[in-house]
């Protein structure tokens, strides 16, 4: 349905070529249908509540044009001066009564269907940090984070910005076609909330609880979202990637998943320079702290600390190592001890150590960071 | 309202101190009507900047002007100060002036409150814009202030917050009790309730809201406080808290707040339209029935803002009735400002303009409300750009073209001079499209998928943006006329009769204009 106020995207159409604007210009304008059952579900009862609007609408605008056109003096209408009516009065209480009754009854029963809470065939725990995801294959040892992947350049506009700017990530979800998949939605931090327009899910991640919400998505694609709930500064900056694929394809992702650990642990075992440290560091770096602790290592004054030039980086390590393994609870510091492979870790905290004019020429490796872990 | 005796007090007791000493020790209901109304037109101009600081970050996709953080800052600080510094200070200062010329009072019951509920205002506000230059910056944690984002991972300014909410909430809850006490006890003989302007019965029943519900706010500001300071729980999960409670308790005042803002808006619009219609209002009767049913249901729709919290069916669908509920009662409304116009004879002077205009759009802001009651859809609308265009429709063109409509509308009374028409009309015209441009647009940004309160966005939402950044400059510096209109008013002689407009009934049209310092010190008997 691409004819809501048809008339008034061709107006902005006409200011539109005014400005400069990127070619990917779409004007969409309503809901899309999405690719579940359920989001069809929702969107016949969007499209349905929006034409009762526009049937009311014109029914009241329509007497108020007509009286504005009419009943105006300039024309010499004379004011009439009835000012009740019992009858009228109970005709437009009960029929909008009646028509939100007959809205209330399939809204119901769409409600009713996805709170369905049958068994699903996988069950993935969704797991809300600041500023990435964390997705987690419940008796399938699959356990890993998609953040955004959009490059850095291209939000300070130095290059430019990709297709699916801000809707890439690294690791997108992948789920089966046509199975039902639950999602067990959590926090570790402040609340976030996982929304994707195409399945018609949106469900908030909040620390301390697990909400449910499930979905069948019956072909293969590609389907993005965003954070839905304003959770700090990068909630502009969190999308979500589900990568639907047929159950063969499916099953050799999950090989292929199990396969890449078993290398990232081989990797621990070698013997890492300082130099292969820095600059596996740096990349690590930007990718998971910049954020906060900003590119250049020196923070933002009240909210995240400078870790150039701080005491911790020049002293002891074990203090360094801990903080960045386990965090620090009830701050925005959270804890990397999972997040990050043991050569990540290692490589973050050598480059933290070896950065900004930092330099201890500390070298802390894998192997150090792997007994602590156990 | 029936033939009115004239017994207007000609003779003035006493005039105005004179210089600062006037404004800091008024007690007169005027003088404290109007240090409202300029408070709250300097608080919409700075909360206007920073919604145009916000809109030229959107204009185009990429962060060009600012650091997301300092965004944050800007859309919180904007919803802030827009709801609790511009919107509910007008109100008041509109009760203020209006209240006790309407029922025929000699000023308010309680005029050193009032004095003192004006003052702690400029101080609340001043503390809490004063965050923005503190280390960490001001409050980045959004208007609804969602723990723990605003308790464990707030800047260190979050306690000035608190501190000026508390301050605001005094304020507000010292106003609402002297305006009850003024409407209950200072009628003038034969002012029964039922004859009671609509403007005054909105706003008594929006006086009992704010009492209800103000200290609720101050109660979840206070738990906040507790959790970042004295080590209690009450949001954090870690501790055995429960985040979800802050929403809770927060929409628990947040729901009844929005009517705060929209009632008297509905008082303003019953006044006007029937003045330039000059026919009665009509179904007087089921427009209070109407009002004090909306203010009932505010109580028990708080949960549609939470549809996505993951609450039980059957909390979910009580909420979603309750709230679809509310579309009767706001039906009857809107059904008989039309019949009031139907058969009228209607002129469009400014006033009309805006309260026409607030017809129109706050039945759209309506509509999108309607849609997002339905819960199933509220999932694909909840926290996108289709909830923003929804309440600023019910709040710019809603509360604020009333709140402007309102003040061309009395602005002869109090000024004794004529504003400008030609100016007033340029004014409405470019703030009714400005307005459109820049809100409409949200619609379809919304409703194709952009979340709100992010300063950068995926490329298919840029056209729109730009739209309704345009949009927003041409509404916002059109303001600037409304300033200019105001201060014209009050300079140019112009002078204008008592009763000022063709069809005006009430006793505030029985002073003269400008309405003397001291009004009916003898009570005029209302037949
Ligand atoms: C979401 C924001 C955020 C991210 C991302 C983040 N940090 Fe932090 N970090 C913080 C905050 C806040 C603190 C201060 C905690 C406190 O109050 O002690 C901190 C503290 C630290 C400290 C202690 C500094 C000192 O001098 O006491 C280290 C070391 C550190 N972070 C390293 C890292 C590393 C390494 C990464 C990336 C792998 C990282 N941080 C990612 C927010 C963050
Ligand atoms: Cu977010
Ligand atoms: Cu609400």
């Amino acid at each position: 349905m691409k004819i809501i106020g048809w008339g008034l995207p061709a107006l902005f159409g006409a200011l539109g070529l005014i400005f400069p604007l990127s070619a990917a210009a779409e004007w969409q304008v309503n809901l899309g249908p999405g690719v579940t059952e359920i989001s069809r579900a929702v969107y016949d009862l969007h499209m349905t509540i929006f034409w009762v609007c526009v049937a009311i609408g014109a029914v009241v605008f329509g007497v108020m044009l007509y009286s504005i056109v009419h009943h105006r003096k300039s024309r010499g209408a004379k004011a009439h001066n009835f000012h009740e009516n019992t009858l009228v009065e109970i005709i437009w209480t009960v029929v909008p009564f009646v028509i939100l009754v007959g809205m209330a009854v399939p809204a119901t029963a769409t409600l009713i269907k996805m709170y369905d809470q049958s068994e699903a065939e996988l069950d993935i725990q969704v797991t809300g940090y600041q500023w990435k995801w964390r997705y987690q294959y419940l008796g399938e040892d699959i356990d890993f984070f998609s953040s955004l992947s959009t490059p850095r350049e291209q939000i300070s506009n130095d290059e430019t910005k990709g297709e699916h700017y801000l809707l890439e990530v690294d690791n997108a979800m992948v789920i089966p076609a046509g199975k039902k998949v639950r999602l067990l939605l959590t926090a570790n931090d402040v609340i976030h909330s996982w929304w994707v327009p195409d399945l018609a899910v949106k469900k908030d991640a909040i620390p301390g609880f697990i909400n449910e919400a499930w979905t069948i998505a019956p072909e293969p694609g590609i389907y993005r979202g965003q954070c839905a709930e304003l959770c700090g500064k990068d909630h502009g900056f969190m999308p979500i990637v589900v990568d639907v694929r047929s159950e063969e394809d499916f099953n050799q992702w999950l090989v292929e998943m199990k396969q890449a650990k078993a290398q990232a642990s081989d990797a621990a075992t070698k013997n890492w320079t300082l130099a292969e440290l820095m600059a596996k560091g740096e990349e690590v770096y930007n990718r998971a702290c910049a954020a906060c602790h900003q590119p250049n290592g020196e923070g933002i004054p009240g909210a995240f600390p400078a870790l150039k030039g701080s005491p911790m980086m020049v002293g002891d390590p074990a203090a360094h190592i801990d903080v960045v393994l386990n965090g620090k609870s009830g701050t925005a510091m959270q804890a990397f001890r999972d997040q990050l492979s043991a050569v990540e870790l290692a490589a973050v905290i050598t480059y933290e150590r070896n950065a900004w004019g930092n330099t201890t020429g500390d070298l802390v490796s894998p192997a150090q960071i792997n007994t602590l872990k156990q | 309202m029936g033939t009115l005796e004239q017994t207007v007090e000609t003779e003035v007791h006493h005039g105005p101190a004179r210089g600062i000493t006037r404004w800091l020790y008024t007690t007169n209901h005027k003088d404290i009507g109007s240090m409202y109304l300029w408070f709250s037109l300097l608080m919409f101009l700075l909360g206007g900047c920073m919604a145009l600081t916000i809109r030229a970050e959107l204009f185009q996709p990429g962060l060009q002007l600012m650091e997301p953080n300092f965004f944050n800052q800007m859309t919180t600080m904007h919803g802030l100060i827009m709801v609790f510094g511009a919107v509910m200070p007008a109100f008041v200062g509109l009760a203020n002036w209006m209240v006790p010329m309407m029922i025929g009072a000699p000023d308010m019951a309680l005029p050193r409150m009032n004095n003192w509920s004006f003052w702690i205002l400029p101080f609340a506000f001043c503390m809490m814009v004063a965050t923005l230059f503190m280390e960490g910056g001001a409050p980045n944690f959004g208007w609804t202030f969602y723990a723990p984002l605003s308790t464990t991972y707030a800047p260190p300014s979050v306690t000035f917050f608190i501190f000026a909410v508390h301050m605001m909430g005094i304020s507000s809850i010292m106003g609402a009790i002297n305006i009850i006490a003024t409407i209950l006890n200072l009628r003038a003989p034969g002012m029964t309730m039922m004859k009671l302007p609509l403007f005054v019965w909105t706003w008594l029943i929006t006086a009992f809201l704010l009492i209800a519900v103000m200290p609720v706010l101050a109660g979840v500001v206070t738990m906040m406080l507790m959790d970042i300071h004295f080590g209690t729980s009450f949001f954090n999960a870690a501790g055995g808290g429960d985040p979800v409670l802050f929403q809770h308790v927060f929409w628990f005042f947040g729901h009844p707040e929005v009517y705060i803002m929209i009632l008297p808006a509905f008082g303003i619009v019953s006044q006007i339209i029937p003045t330039f219609a000059r026919k009665k209002l009509f179904g007087y009767a089921s427009m209070v029935y109407a009002t004090a049913s909306i203010a009932f249901l505010a109580f028990i729709v708080w949960a549609h803002h939470m549809f996505t919290v993951g609450m039980p069916l059957a909390g979910e669908l009580f909420f979603m009735y309750a709230t679809m509920l509310i579309a009767v009662p706001t039906g009857v409304k809107v059904f008989n400002w039309v019949a009031t116009m139907f058969r009228g004879s209607m002129t469009f002077e400014t006033p009309m303009l805006f309260a026409l205009a607030f017809v129109v759009l706050f039945t759209i802001g309506g509509f999108s409300g309607l849609m997002l009651a339905i819960a199933p859809a509220d999932f694909q609308y909840h926290d996108t750009y289709f909830v923003v265009a929804h309440f600023h429709y019910v709040l710019v063109p809603g509360a604020i073209f009333s709140i402007v409509a309102a003040v061309y509308y009395w602005l002869p009374k109090w000024t004794g001079n004529m504003y400008n028409e030609t100016m007033g009309r340029w004014h409405f015209w470019l703030s009714f499209i400005g307005v459109n441009v820049t809100f409409f647009p949200m619609h379809f940004v919304g409703l194709a998928g952009m979340p709100r309160r992010i300063p950068d966005y995926a490329l298919q939402f840029a056209d729109f943006n730009a739209v309704a950044s345009v949009g927003a400059f041409m509404f916002g510096l059109s303001q600037l006329l409304l300033v200019y209109n105001v201060v014209q008013c009050i300079r140019v002689k112009r002078p204008a009769t008592a009763e000022v407009w063709e069809g005006a009934e009430g006793l505030e049209w029985t002073v003269p204009s400008p309405a003397p310092y001291h009004t009916f010190a003898q009570p005029p008997l209302v037949k």
